[in-house]
This record gives structure tokens, sequence and C-alpha cells, in this order.
């Protein structure tokens, strides 16, 4: 079997499970956030239901429109608020808020070996220590509120193999927008995308969460990355409990096998309105740019804030570039300001917002105008997805957005760094 | 059952921000996100349609986010069904759990905009009453379709766990 076939067996309390079967198992986390948590509070509350199958697996998350945006939204995290008060649920407020997909892991409520269903279609997040886990949607996470299962279909797994080291300005923002430009943006429709290779070694955690997090573009259900030693010392230091750690048998069955040579990768950029549509950032030099956004669950943790700020240090961003910093959580900025990168950034002439999605979806802090042009490490950019429907974004890793918030244009980061 | 109305043809990788803009989810009120089905591709979508109407695209529908808004909006606009090469994964769930019915097929190249189809989910047949043309789909796994009968994933939850 496959890693995440043994992770859907376990909690299926099945020997085997196969790829088409449906099963119902039983989830060790509950995630919903202020979008998508209030429509299954509702439903939870239309069924009937009395109590939640177990507080301490339910985390709900404002991290959308906060701090809000507007009366609506308060009243969508009011919902959250109240229900967390009432059930003993997990709910972060305003101080202690985050992205949730760089939160949760951070708050050690995410192990190997776990199944986490969240309603956000970035919860594939959480591969990236060996968890199976997966986006879903509200109705979802009521039945789950109540019974503590979800029902799902066994996806086949793609192998995806990459071998060689990465090169400088290289990450795992690179290596995903790489991939999904080889298989598309269905190419894994209904797969779990199974990460493996010698470069996967050379790999952080945050670039491992960066890969897993952007398993949904390329239409998968999940993004697994065996443990290993990295895992292992990131999970005890954050959650003290590494959890299973599971390995896919030598003769697992796979729907396919991938293989990417890495070492020959340049900074990745995907033009809108695909993320399928990622070249060589060199492709890219003569678009010019309006905004550039730094964060999002996808590269808005401390070390994407660092090598931001290693490009932004004694520089100065492009007069026509508004450039924003978006710390995925609380300790992430609190850490970055320990370290001086807000200081760089501040002086730099870019601007520093909570944690928040913010602009990632065109929620606030940050939306474009009709014709305008962003370069975002986020990880989507359909139409309107910022802002105006005729507004438009690109996307990257950190290095390359930041190089080019300072040139003003879209350029290789050696071309600032030189 | 059997529904019967008229095509609304899209193309390929409909996503859910193009299904209900993002500036919209701070609502859980389903005639107001009704009211924004389709509209950055499809100014006016939800004013045109009438009750019944079915939604034909090509591969990938639904994908982006994992907002359950996005079917709501559909079923909320009175569309009857979606019919569609392949769904992405979480519409496909979300609208199971919803109860918006939903069809995969390869038909979908057999039918053009404005024709009038007749949808059989018993005996999986598509009838296209302007071409006269017939396809078959793949009725959905048991375990699905209890879910549907039960009117929803909730309903069925009710019944089973809650009484
Ligand atoms: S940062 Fe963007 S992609 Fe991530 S959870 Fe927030 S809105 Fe979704």
């Amino acid at each position: 079997m496959t890693i995440t076939e043994k992770i859907l067996a376990q909690h299926a309390c099945l020997e085997e499970v196969f790829p088409g079967e449906f099963i119902e198992a039983n989830v060790d986390l509950v995630l919903a956030n202020d979008v998508t948590g209030p429509l299954a509070i509702e439903e939870f509350e239309k069924s009937g239901a009395k109590n939640v199958f177990n507080p301490d697996k339910i985390v709900l998350v404002p991290d959308h429109f906060t701090p809000c945006k507007d009366i609506k939204s308060a009243e969508m995290v009011k919902i959250l608020r109240d229900f967390a008060k009432r059930h003993g649920t997990k709910f972060y407020e305003i101080g202690k808020v985050g992205i949730e997909h760089a939160l949760l892991p951070e708050e050690g409520l995410i192990h190997a070996g776990d199944l986490i269903i969240g309603a956000d279609s970035h919860t594939c997040t959480y591969g990236a220590v060996g968890a199976f886990s997966t986006g879903v949607g509200s109705t979802d996470v009521a039945a789950a509120f109540v019974t503590g299962k979800v029902w799902l279909k066994v996806p086949p797994t793609i192998k995806f193999i990459y071998n060689g080291k990465p090169l400088r300005f290289v990450g795992g923002k690179d290596i995903i927008l790489y991939t999904i430009a080889k298989i598309g943006v269905d190419g894994a429709r209904y797969k779990a995308m199974e990460f493996t290779g010698e470069t996967i070694r050379y790999l952080s955690m945050d670039e491992r969460f960066t890969i897993c997090n952007m398993a949904i573009e390329a239409g998968g259900k999940s993004g697994i990355i065996e443990p290993d030693d990295i895992t292992e010392e990131y999970l005890l230091l954050v959650a003290k409990n590494k959890g299973k750690f599971n390995r896919s048998d030598r003769d697992a069955k796979y729907e396919e096998i991938i293989e990417i040579q890495v070492d020959k990768i340049p900074p990745q950029v995907a033009a809108p309105h695909l993320p399928s549509n990622s070249k060589d950032v060199r492709e890219f030099s003569n678009v010019r740019i309006d905004q550039v956004v730094i964060g999002s669950c996808t590269n808005g943790r401390i070390s994407d804030l660092r090598k931001a700020a290693q490009i932004a240090k004694g520089r100065s961003v492009h007069p026509d570039v508004r450039t924003i910093i978006i710390p995925a959580t609380q300790k992430v900025y609190h850490q970055a300001l320990r370290e001086g990168l807000i200081d760089v950034f501040i002086q730099a002439g870019c601007v520093i917002s909570p944690p928040s999605c913010g602009p990632c979806l065109g929620g606030h802090m940050g939306v474009l105008a009709k014709g305008e042009v962003a370069l975002a490490t986020t990880n989507r950019n359909f139409i309107g997805r910022m802002g105006h429907p005729e507004s438009y974004v690109y996307l990257s890793n950190p290095e390359v957005a930041m190089a080019s918030a300072i040139r003003g244009r879209i350029v290789h980061p050696e071309e600032v760094m030189r | 059952m059997k529904v019967k109305g008229k095509a609304w043809k899209f193309g390929d990788h409909i996503n859910t921000d193009d299904i209900i803009a993002a500036r919209y989810l701070n609502t859980t009120d389903v005639s107001e996100l009704a009211s924004h089905c389709m509209e950055t591709i499809y100014p006016d979508f939800s004013k045109k349609i009438n009750p019944g109407d079915i939604i034909v695209a090509g591969e990938n529908f639904g994908c982006g986010s994992s907002r359950e808004h996005a079917p709501i909006a559909i079923k909320g606009c009175g569309v009857s069904v979606v019919i569609a090469k392949s769904f992405a994964r979480i519409f496909f769930r979300n609208s199971i759990n919803i109860g918006l019915p939903i069809i995969e097929t390869p038909f979908v190249d057999k039918i053009a905009q404005n024709d009038v189809l007749e949808v059989d989910f018993d005996s999986g047949i598509i009838i296209n009453l302007n071409s006269g043309e017939q396809g078959n789909f793949v009725k959905y796994p048991k375990f699905l379709q209890q879910i549907i009968e039960s009117g929803g994933l909730m309903q069925w939850v009710k019944e089973k766990y809650i009484k």
C-alpha cells in the first residue's frame, strides 16, 4: 500500500483499502474558517445535534476577512466565536489568529499519520508532515462535527520523484509550480500526490508545506511527503508528539510515476489566470507590476520572510510598487520582528499587514483596481482573484517577488543580488 | 427522477471564483448568492435562466476553492442538474452533500447552447430533444445514492446518528 492508503485504512479500521473504494473514516482534526464555518455551524444546528463529537478536535480559525473588514464579516466571525464558547471547541481570537494552514502545524495540532479534514481547499498543506489531509465542504464539516467521521473515496496515487539539488533562489514554490505546469490544473484530479526523491532531503519543513499546499492547484485530493528526520525534529519541537510515521511499501501501486530533474529548474512565475501557466522567470522581464504581496498559507512563513528580507536589505522598493508583507501568523510576525526583518521591510518601503488571508482572495488589505498587475507569493491567479475582474495576478516565490518589487517589473533575483 | 431544461454551455476549468466571486462570500443567504451566480464570466446569468435549466460544461468544473457557496448559488438559481465532462473533487462532494444533482459524461460534446435536455436519473440516460441524440451516464455508487436519497449528507447523518 502507499502511505496514503495506509493512513486511510488505519482510520477506517480496515486491513487494506483500494483506490476507488468508498470508506467512512475517523478524523483526528476538523477545521473551518470564517468563510466556511458559519455554513457548517448553520447545518449543525439545523440537524438538531446537541453536542459535537469532541471539542478538542474541532478548530475554528477566523483568518480570511480578519481583522473584520465589514459588518458582514464581523457577523460571520461572531458565529464562530459563539459556537466555540458554547461547545468548547478551539477558536483563535485576533491577537492569536494566523492563516489556518500555517497556524495549525505551528500550534502542534498536526501529527504524522493523522487524518485531517478542513472546509478549505488548501487543507492539503498538512501532507508535508506525512498526514492525510484534504479540503472538504461546509456540510462535510458539519457532519464531522456530529460524527467525527468523513466519507472518502480512496484516491489513486501519482508518485513524483524529484532528483537533484535546487538552484539558488529556487524553492518549494518553484518545484510545485513547475510540476503543475507539467501536469496541468487537473493533472492530479481526485488523486493523491506523493512527493518523493532525493530533492526532498534538501527541503526544510517550510518548503515542504509550500509544495503540499499547492497539490490542490493540480486538482489533487491530497499531497503527501514521507516523514523523515527533518519531519521528526519539527514535530517534536512544535507538537511534542510526532504521531505515526508511515511509509509506502516497495510494491505499492501507483497510477503514474513522474520523474523531475530539479537541478535545472529556474525560478518560476505563473502568468494569469492559471497556476499552470508557469515558466522561467526570465520570460516575464517586460511585465511591469503595481503591487507585490508576500504572504499567504503558501509563502508567509518565517523562512519566506527571511528570503524576502535578504533581497530587500539595504534596498528600496520601486516607487510605483505597493509592497505588502503579511506574516502568516503572530509567531511568524514576532519572530520576524526579533530578527530585524520587519525593520528591513519598513526601511525598504513595504507595509506590514497583520496575519490575514487579506488580498490573497481579494478580500481586503490590498485589493486590485481594474487593469492593475500584481505579483504575489500566493497560490491562485484566477480571474478576479485579487480584486477587479480585469486585474492580473502573477505567482512566484518570495525572492522573485521582492526582487521584482525593487525593480518595478518581474525579474530574476540575480538581477538585484549581483 | 427526471428533469427537463434548457442547456447553458460553459467551457473547461470553470472555477469557484467564476461561479461565485470571493467578494460575495461574506453571506450565506441563498438568494443573494444565487443573484451573483456566474456573474464574473456571464453577467446577468441568474436573471436569464429559468428554473429547471441545466448547466453544461467541459472538464474540471468547480475547480478552485472549497466554497460550498458555489453549488448553493447554482442550486439557488433553480438549476436542476450540472452536466460536465468532469468535476473538481471538492465541488463534486459539496454538490452531493447539499443535494445538487451532477452528472459526469462525455455527451457534453453533443450538446449546444439552448438545446433542451431531458435527464433520467434512474436509467442514467440524457436525451437531447433538439438533436434527438441520446447519451448514457454512470449512476452514482450505492454509498452516494444513500446520501442523495436521504436528501443530502446532513439528512443522512440525522437518520443514522441523531434520530
Ligand atoms: S491565504 Fe489564501 S489560499 Fe491560503 S487559506 Fe487564505 S485565502 Fe486561502
